[in-house]
């Protein structure tokens, strides 16, 4: 380095003020995000399911009904939990605004909406994969076939998701888009984890078992985690370890934790790269539920009841929803203060960019 | 007699003047043009060689190849998303226009005497919009009779006084224009309001390059590609006075309408928010939209809406589409909305019969491009020659009833003419006939190979300050054999048009 004399070469672009974008697009592209990463968790939640039932598990296709709370709908157009039934609710039948053909359709219109924004491969891949969703017959959906059209359906959104990182531009729309995916795959891991719990209730006795066991290994394997898992905690495998990596483990992309991070770190990203100030309130609630979940060990959740703590995630994260929708979408918008130009940029000290480096070590 | 005389404008080649020779074997061996102007094969002579150079690539290529082709563009039409959407109850349909991979061809004669006649066109289009909005010259001066426009279900009487920057009504306009057998082009219709289908246009060259790289290949077009741009400095530059970087926006009625792809293909080739009605917000008088960060001004809008849906507080009150209090920002000048109001009336059927004497009246020029000749019942000598041809004419009635009550000569029965001549003495001034136009045909890939279809087409004129046509524009064809109706609805298809560079 000279003398202490340092020039930044500024890109033009780096200095343009953010654009505004519509309250609309930041709504449908958080939607987009969530339908389709609860579209994979379906997929996912099934094929766990069909996996506990071939195993033993007598009220796993229930389940599924009772940890969505869509009993009363269920019932309405099913007599029992019985697969083919559920499976059917679940995947096909697009009268239930919980199933995959309903989701695929939600997203695809929200992604229609969106489409001044988004990529055409990404376009075109949710259309292929929703006409394919919506074509599903009975015949796609019998018991032998569920696994296959689950991988089926799970690749589907991988390839949305590698689409979307390759291609969405980094400006707002996809800074909501993350947003959606946090707090959805937050949520959703509550609901893999609530899938056992509801599982193992009628019979305690199970507990430790062979066919626990394995049904823990599945349920690991559900969430792509299963190598990790076994790479960092090897034999390992009580419940209360398995369900505090899924909660707590700050490098599996699923764990509760890394998605409050994340979602942190999005929230943040707002109020930092685009002034939108109305983030901070959130930003406490999602550090309120970080403290929560870090102050104590899965142990500790279990005995003061893991469905409990799981359901009262998920109201949380129906709240930040609330107050995001509050604060970007607002159904009584205020005119917004002029967008201050950014402060002219200065030389950095020559010490900090050691200092950075030494704080991320 | 109305404006039925004109002079034969252009490249006028004669239909028994060329005709490429046939090959004996190949596509194009059973291609027969019958005694319609080809589009391609039929162009003036000599043949440009580049169009034989095309002629002769898709001659050589096998049936099967050619409707692989075909297949594969409306795959990739339909995987894209090039879709109209049709909405039933639970399902949204994508349908894409179909599309016919023979191109169209224009030749730079060809395309310079279309473009000259398109910008004389929409010069007087927009002189006589703020005549009749504000002294009403060309009506006191008897040009064309007072009732007919004040008197327009189309006229906007908010608009009268309304200085609109740039005096300009028709920012985007198409002009249908047809061929006859002779080749001379004649203007249909005019779409002064919110004409579409200018995404084709684009997405057809596309497709055309994609699927047909080696039929194009080392032939030089002029590019299409520049309309975004050039739709967004037009927009830009009538924004309203001293609004140093104004924000355009286009105005879409939402997803479930039919063009929706369009709306989301020009906002994205503009680089402008794709708004809806409940995405903006009025106060003081002054447009807003609603964005993450709170309300944010609005300059300028495309806006791909009728006028009666714009703003319930000034039009259809029961709308839910468009913007309460868009009138009145735009009356007090704190907005540009593109295309004005009240622009309907000058592309009117009554008004289009005396389009040639408005050009005449405003500009002092012959109309470059003729009108498909029209005779007025209103004037005597129209209607003399009506009532002594009607078995071989079209008659419209004029004004509101639009598609009602035409009649179609040589179709008609004795009795259905001789009732029709007394409905027409009743009533001359509402109605006007045209000659049925053979129009041209272009190749076209059918059940049993290369057939001719008729088709017609629409260039696209963008104007802010000066006017720039489009190059090309979109070619409809009428699908169905022997039929003259190229409307999407009614079985009609698209082509891409090229326009050759030099």
């Amino acid at each position: 380095m000279g003398a202490g004399i340092m020039t930044i070469t500024v890109d033009p672009i780096a200095t343009l003020p953010p654009q505004p974008l519509l309250s609309r697009y930041a709504e449908c592209s958080m939607w987009l995000a969530r339908y389709m990463e609860r579209i994979e968790n379906l997929a996912r939640i099934i094929d766990i399911t069909e996996t506990f039932v071939r195993s033993g598990a007598t009220d796993g296709w229930k389940a599924i009904i009772q940890i969505n709370a869509d009993e009363e709908r269920f019932f309405k157009a099913h007599r029992k939990y019985a697969a083919e039934q559920v499976i059917s609710f679940y995947v096909i039948e697009r009268d239930n605004p919980t199933s995959i053909a309903a989701l695929a359709h939600a997203a695809r219109e929200n992604a229609r909406s969106l489409r001044p924004f988004i990529s055409v491969e990404m376009w075109a891949q949710l259309n292929v994969f929703t006409n394919f969703v919506r074509d599903l017959k009975a015949n796609d959906i019998r018991p032998g076939e569920i696994s296959t059209l689950c991988t089926k359906i799970k690749e589907e959104c991988q390839t949305h998701t590698g689409i979307t990182e390759g291609t969405l531009y980094r400006d707002q729309v996809s800074v909501f888009y993350n947003i959606g995916r946090y707090i959805e795959r937050a949520d959703q891991i509550t609901r893999l984890i609530d899938i056992k719990y509801h599982t193992l209730l009628p019979s305690e006795a199970g507990v430790g078992s062979e066919v626990d066991i394995s049904q823990w290994s599945a349920l690991l394997r559900s969430a792509a985690g299963y190598h990790a898992y076994r790479r960092v905690m090897a034999g390992d495998i009580r419940p209360s370890s398995i369900i505090g990596f899924l909660l707590k483990s700050a490098a599996f992309p699923r764990s509760l934790t890394t998605n409050l991070r994340l979602l942190h770190n999005s929230l943040t990203q707002l109020r930092r790269d685009y002034r939108l100030l109305a983030s901070s309130n959130i930003l406490e609630r999602v550090e309120h539920l970080s403290a929560v979940l870090e102050s104590q060990t899965a142990t500790q959740i279990i005995v003061s009841g893991l469905h409990e703590f799981c359901d009262w995630i998920q109201s949380e994260l129906q709240q930040v929803q609330n107050e995001i929708a509050q604060a970007f979408w607002p159904t009584e918008p205020v005119l917004a203060t002029p967008l201050q130009s950014l402060p002219p940029l200065e030389p950095l000290p020559a010490f900090s960019s050691q200092t950075q480096s030494q704080s991320q070590i | 007699m109305g404006n039925s005389t004109h002079k034969q404008t252009g490249p006028s080649p004669t239909a028994s003047g060329f005709s490429a020779s046939t090959p004996s074997e190949g596509l194009f061996s059973t291609y027969q043009n019958g005694h319609f102007f080809c589009e391609l094969t039929n162009t003036g002579a000599p043949l440009d060689p580049r169009i034989d150079l095309l002629r002769q690539r898709l001659n050589a290529l096998p049936l099967d190849d050619l409707r692989t082709r075909a297949a594969q563009a409306e795959q990739e039409l339909y995987n894209l998303g090039i879709t109209f959407t049709v909405y039933s109850d639970k399902n949204a349909i994508d349908r894409i226009l179909p599309f016919d991979l023979v191109p169209r061809i224009l030749t730079q004669p060809e395309w310079r005497h279309v473009e000259a006649g398109v910008k004389q066109r929409v010069k007087a289009l927009n002189m006589f919009l703020w005549d009749i909005y504000h002294d009403q010259n060309v009506l006191k001066d008897g040009i064309i009779p007072r009732e007919l426009v004040v008197g327009n279900s189309n006229f906007c009487p908010a608009m009268m006084g309304l200085d609109v920057p740039g005096g300009t009504y028709i920012h985007i306009d198409g002009t249908d224009l047809v061929r006859d057998e002779t080749g001379r082009f004649l203007v249909l219709e005019d779409n002064g309001r919110t004409p579409s289908g200018v995404s084709y246009v684009i997405e057809n060259r596309h497709t055309t390059l994609r699927v047909m790289p080696d039929i194009a290949s080392g032939i030089d077009l002029m590019p299409v590609d520049e309309y975004g741009m050039r739709l967004q400095n037009a927009l830009s530059e009538v924004a309203p006075e001293g609004v140093d970087n104004p924000q355009v926006v286009l105005l879409s009625p939402g997803i479930y309408n039919s063009a929706y792809f369009e709306h989301v293909f020009l906002a994205r080739e503009m680089g402008v928010p794709l708004v809806e009605g409940r995405d903006l917000v009025t106060e003081n008088d002054r447009v807003y939209m609603r964005t993450t960060a709170g309300l944010r001004p609005v300059h300028s809008i495309y806006r791909r809406l009728n006028d009666d849906f714009l703003d319930p507080e000034a039009f259809d009150p029961s709308s839910m589409l468009g913007v309460p209090g868009l009138v009145q920002a735009y009356r007090k000048g704190n907005v540009t909305i593109a295309n004005a109001i009240g622009t309907g009336v000058a592309d009117d059927k009554a008004v289009y019969a005396y389009m040639p004497r408005i050009i005449q009246y405003y500009l002092s020029e012959e109309p470059i491009l003729s009108n498909v000749e029209t005779h007025i019942c209103a004037e005597p000598e129209g209607l003399a020659y009506t009532l002594a041809n009607l078995d071989k004419l079209v008659v419209k009635p004029v004004g509101e009833s639009g598609g009602y009550g035409l009649l179609i000569g040589p179709h008609a029965t004795k009795e259905e003419l001789a009732d029709f001549s007394c409905k027409l003495k009743d009533d001359p001034a509402n109605y006007i006939s045209q000659p049925v136009v053979q129009l041209s045909v272009c190749p076209t890939l059918c059940e049993t190979g290369l057939e001719n279809r008729h088709v017609d087409l629409r260039p696209f004129a963008v104007t802010g300050k000066d006017t720039w046509v489009l190059p090309g524009g979109l070619s409809r064809v009428a699908l169905k054999r022997g039929s003259l109706v190229v409307n999407s609805s009614q079985g009609g298809g698209s082509k891409d048009t090229w326009v050759l560079a030099s």
